[in-house]
């Protein structure tokens, strides 16, 4: 399922899209599945399936920990697009990597094993615009949307930039740092959604991790929240993860539907 | 081709949140670079702080023993026993006119946490250091000395807990506070324009050897040899003589245990000798890495130079044949640490003995040509300890054998 569908759909529904992310092969490929499954059956719109890297620079400890896991798991890029698409779930999938993977694969063979494997979308924390022509040719050739990254110290000639480049959604970065939870969203949220202009479904993420957060976001203007580390949190703990990771997803995705 | 490459190798691979500090910060590099208050500054700093210029020694016992004229550049005689302080200072300084509050770094050996905690302390920054925990252990008195300066070091578990994790953890501080901090990298690594700072402010290296080398022996050397980790020594020393193509520039990585590369760990650092193209840490470049793209853990005795990849410049010049790659393993390093140490009284540091165990290894091969330059990087006191472990387990083994 292509990401603007089901932005159209939920459009139609009146409701804004949960977006989660997890780590793939944390604990393991086969677990992925499993975790895939309650996010949606809790109500996820869009599953970020992450491919994990050994330097995660944008990451917080949490979502490291993860990579690692999955990594020692025997997680790789092979295996990851095998388990891709394995996952029948209907709802659109979206690849959180870092360049390397990309760049060691070709740029051409990841999109179009991206393309063939169901997974729709691709989000590279550490590839800006600028880099970012050969990757992006790769994904229009084979029908992949490669969402870029928007934060609040992104100057207004590379956020004009950054919006014409990006399709799916555009990636909202609700505040300086690195991935993890918050207690609060900051008021920073609030004002780069305000400056923010275009047709582009908005998604925020870094931060959110409970209803009452996702409700502020939706509040302030956004299409969609994201949210990971939280899920990657009960994932962590190993203590009736399905079912808590369900939980999550429906407090959730409730504030998604005001 | 883009400013921000050399050759295919360079770029700028950051998380969007850091794109607008690296334009700030080539902004501010461009604009008082050659600005005469800025340079008259930094002059003094560099020469009345670090004790610029080094001596180029020749190395007389060294010289005899091995049958060819070796000078020693005495990058260990700068304030706080290495090179790192020339750019530590340029940085630093750049850093102030940008008006920045707070300085990070990550650091290896120490020796460029010392040199950034030496360089904030006197210039008035709050300053913050990530270091490996593994290094931590390795170089613990390196680790007090930034205390004493007033630098607060953060032991960095995670990975390999080596130099690469401490580069990631201080990304993400920077990350996280980007807006009053400046990130002051200390090796020719990263995302443009550090590669160009940090080459520019070790130059000073370069072209004091060509002048005194001028003076001293009435030509420019045959081969100019300097480790290579990142490559801040070398690129420095080199940089100077890339248009003189009568001179051979050989950057010596560290071979580690041995040229072996397994699923997960490299037993060596040579990137630019075996590495392949990638994207680590901000930059194309060469590094150690497996099928599928994920950075291996690299290995070498000495703290410094243990780095999964090479700084971009020096992955473009060896690609178009300008440097020669090369390397020694830690036992030709260690023999090197002790030789000069016994011909000359000149204790070196153990990345800048692999300099000098490749000089000792390919003299009587001609390959050198008669007149060499070794850039002496830094000073081994740091190392003292690893050495006497060393030699220590070394003993335990050999008496194990005996038994």
């Amino acid at each position: 399922m292509r990401i603007e569908d089901k932005f159209t759909d939920l459009k139609e529904k009146k409701e804004k899209a949960l977006i989660a992310y997890v780590c793939a092969g944390d604990p393991s490929a086969e677990a992925t599945k499993e975790i895939v499954h309650s996010l949606v059956k809790g109500g996820a719109d869009i599953v970020e399936l992450g491919l994990p890297f050994s330097d995660p620079v944008a990451d917080g400890p949490t979502i490291e920990a993860a990579s690692t896991r999955a990594l020692s798991a025997g997680m790789n890029p092979d295996l990851y697009f095998e388990m891709a698409a394995s996952i029948k779930e209907n709802v659109p999938l979206v690849c959180m990597t870092y360049y390397n993977l990309i760049y060691k694969r070709g740029t051409e063979k990841f999109a179009r094993d991206c393309a063939e494997s169901g997974i729709t979308g691709i989000i590279v924390p550490d590839l800006p615009a600028e880099e970012a022509d050969e990757l992006h040719e790769a994904c229009k050739n084979n029908g992949v949307d490669l969402i870029f990254l928007i934060t609040p110290v992104t100057t207004e000639s590379r956020m004009k930039n950054n919006l014409d480049r990006t399709s799916g959604f555009v990636y909202i970065v609700s505040r300086l740092g690195v991935t993890g939870e918050r207690v609060d969203v900051a008021d920073s949220t609030k004002k780069i959604l305000g400056n923010i202009h275009t047709d582009v479904p908005k998604a925020v993420g870094f931060g959110i991790s409970n209803g009452q957060q996702a409700a502020e976001v939706i509040k302030a203007g956004a299409d969609a929240v994201i949210v990971g580390s939280a899920f990657v949190n009960i994932i962590a703990s190993g203590d009736n993860i399905n079912n808590r990771l369900e939980n999550l997803a429906f407090e959730l995705k409730e504030s998604c539907k005001q | 081709m883009k400013k921000s490459m050399y050759g295919k190798f360079g770029g700028q691979f950051v998380p969007e949140v850091l794109m607008p500090a690296l334009e700030e910060l080539e902004e501010a590099y461009e604009h008082y670079k050659d600005d005469p208050e800025f340079r008259a500054e930094l002059d003094y700093y560099m020469t009345e702080f670090a004790g610029r210029e080094t001596p180029l020694y020749f190395a007389r016992n060294l010289s005899k023993k091995y049958g060819i004229k070796i000078y020693l550049k005495r990058e260990d005689l700068v304030h706080g026993g290495a090179h790192k302080l020339n750019n530590t200072l340029g940085q630093a300084l750049l850093a102030k006119y940008m008006k920045k509050e707070r300085i990070i770094a990550e650091t290896g050996a120490g020796q460029h946490g010392t040199a950034t905690a030496m360089a904030a302390a006197n210039m008035g920054f709050k300053s913050e250091v990530y270091m490996g925990a593994k290094d931590v252990i390795r170089q613990h008195m390196n680790v007090y000395r930034m205390e004493l300066m007033g630098c607060k070091v953060h032991a960095v578990e995670s990975g390999s807990k080596t130099l690469k994790d401490a580069i990631n953890e201080a990304l993400r501080d920077w990350v996280t506070n980007v807006e009053n901090t400046h990130y002051l990298i200390g090796s020719v690594v990263g995302p443009h324009p550090y590669p160009m700072i940090v080459r520019d402010f070790q130059s000073v290296i370069g072209k004091e050897v060509k002048e005194q080398i001028m003076e001293k022996e009435g030509r420019y050397p045959d081969s100019i040899v300097a480790c290579a980790g990142g490559g801040s020594n070398a690129m420095g020393i080199f940089h100077p003589f890339i248009e003189n193509k009568e001179v051979k520039l050989f950057p010596v990585e560290a071979g580690g245990k041995e040229m072996k590369t397994t699923d997960k760990e490299a037993l060596h650092s040579s990137s630019l000798c075996v590495g392949e193209e990638g994207i680590l840490q901000g930059a194309h470049t060469l590094i150690l890495q497996d099928k599928y793209g994920q950075i291996l853990e690299s290995s070498s005795v000495s703290a410094g130079l243990d780095y999964s990849g090479v700084g971009p410049e020096l992955a473009h010049l060896a690609e178009i044949g300008r440097i020669k790659p090369c390397n020694v393993n830690d036992d030709e390093a260690l023999e090197a640490f002790y030789e000069l140490s016994r011909l000359e009284g000149i204790i070196p540091a153990l990345e800048s003995s692999h300099a000098v165990a490749y000089v000792m290894k390919m003299a009587k091969t001609g390959e050198l040509g008669d007149l060499v330059v070794i850039s002496l990087s830094g000073r081994g006191d740091k190392d003292l300890e690893t050495v006497f472990r060393l030699k220590e387990e070394e003993a335990k083994e050999e008496k194990e054998g005996c038994m």
